[in-house]
């Protein structure tokens, strides 16, 4: 087993952020363990622009704002690991990871500090009738094949649900030759930012179709269309208003939920509300000496909020770790 | 005659509701920004909307598949298209620098295409 003061689970914007912040609060002793193959986490697929007008005064793209945290990182000489899973944590603050290449990976730390980040909502969580055919991703999915692997996952597309990532990948699709036919939004109001009502939609003609749902999914081996529904204020759909549309993929951008199996494995508790752990204003869980910061303990829609609240968190795990 | 039109600024998250009077091509009076980028926004989106554009290009000798790229600066959002045609053309060697010019003046337009990541190891 090795030791190191702090070890930061995830290497995303949060855990980067985190990082930096407690070294430069006199923390030398960090490792932070990241699941991908390099550091920058959900940002890596984030090629858009408008991210860092708060941290840095500038509009960067997402893939430069990780860059000025990893460079940080290496600056600043914190170890990292990268295809290191973490399996298991426990109450006395042990760490096993599995680490490609190199096998088991046994930590003791003084202090942790929870960076995991969020995962997007599937379909089964929102049970549409039908097939189960090719051509149905979640929005985040569709965004890593396009930006990350080069590879556009359809040509007519529909969306359902109208939070940024759904509305980013519906310009990103349409830039990319395939053709848009809606963003289908089941509640009256977008979840989106209007910013990108605006430059993802209106700039391209998608129509928004709010208080519309998917009812129902068509095709044997390959979508080939969807039934659009219009809704009531219960949310019901409304007979007679179905609507046929042939497609050959579905994005699903229905919201996010904090991912957090590890944090569950300790005795820490857990708010309903955000479905993560309880924080104080230092991001420290009620287990002392354990730290969470941004996604993993809510769900934020800008990713400089979550920078800022990892300083703290970094800051609050320098502070535990003097006393 | 006055005429008054709502734009929603795209300048940060929080997506300000700004009223514009016109008199005929011209703003006489600009109402509901929070900043002074809101009004230089809506006189440019008024006049001529420009637009950012970001996209990848296919990356030769990386573990990276693409390389993403953003422009230089915004473009007249009529030529999205234009520019996306030719990014679509473009494929990079690894090792690519972070910021590296890409394409020079992309369609004449005085920006150029620059990397926005960095692939510096290159595979054999």
């Amino acid at each position: 087993m090795i030791a190191y003061d702090l070890v930061i689970v995830g290497g995303g914007p949060a855990g980067l952020a985190a990082a930096v912040s407690a070294k430069e609060n006199g923390v030398d002793s960090i490792l932070i363990l990241e699941r991908e193959n390099r550091l920058g986490g959900i940002l890596n697929q984030c090629i858009h622009n408008g991210f860092g007008l708060h941290t840095f005064q500038e509009e960067l793209t997402g893939t430069e704002y990780a860059y000025r945290y990893i460079q940080k990182v290496k600056e600043l000489g914190i170890d990292y690991k990268v295809s290191a899973f973490v399996t298991d944590i426990n109450v006395q603050k042990q760490i096993t990871a599995a680490v490609r290449g190199e096998g088991l990976l046994e930590v003791q730390a003084n202090a942790i500090i929870l960076a995991m980040g969020c995962r997007e909502r599937s379909r089964g969580a929102l049970n549409i009738a039908g097939t189960r055919p090719a051509g149905i991703f979640s929005a985040g999915t569709a965004q890593y094949f396009v930006n990350v692997l080069g590879i556009m996952p359809g040509k007519e597309v529909v969306i359902l649900g109208s939070g940024d990532i759904g509305l980013i990948m519906a310009r990103r699709m349409t830039l990319e030759g395939a053709h848009v036919k809606c963003v289908a939004e089941i509640l009256p109001k977008s979840g989106g930012l209007q910013r990108n009502i605006v430059q993802c939609l209106e700039d391209y003609d998608i129509p928004l179709r709010l208080s519309h749902t998917v009812i129902e999914i068509h095709g044997e081996k390959r979508l080939t269309g969807v039934t659009l529904a219009a809704v009531d204020e219960k949310l019901k759909s409304i007979p007679g208003t179905e609507e046929y549309i042939p497609c050959d993929t579905l994005l699903l951008s229905v919201g996010l939920i904090p991912e957090n199996e590890l944090t569950r494995q300790l005795p820490v508790t857990m708010l309903p509300e955000t479905k993560g752990p309880k924080v104080d204003a230092g991001m420290q869980t009620d287990l002392p000496g354990v730290f969470a910061c941004g996604n993993v303990v809510r769900v934020y829609d800008l990713v400089d909020n979550v920078s800022a609240a990892a300083v703290v968190a970094g800051r609050s795990a320098a502070e535990y770790l003097r006393e | 005659m006055e005429k008054r039109r709502e734009l929603i600024c795209i300048k940060c998250p929080k997506g300000c509701r700004i009223a514009v009077a016109m008199d005929g091509d011209e703003v006489v009076g600009v109402e509901g920004n929070s900043c002074p980028r809101g009004e230089e926004y809506v006189r440019k989106e008024i006049t001529s909307p420009t637009r950012m554009v970001t996209s990848t290009v296919r990356l030769i000798g990386s573990d990276m598949n693409v390389m993403p790229v953003r422009l230089s600066g915004e473009i007249t959002k009529g030529k999205i298209f234009d520019v996306m045609k030719e990014i679509r053309k473009c494929q990079v060697k690894a090792p690519v620098r972070m910021g590296e010019v890409l394409i020079t003046d992309v369609c004449g337009l005085g920006v150029d295409v620059v990397a926005a990541a960095e692939a510096l190891d290159v595979l054999g």
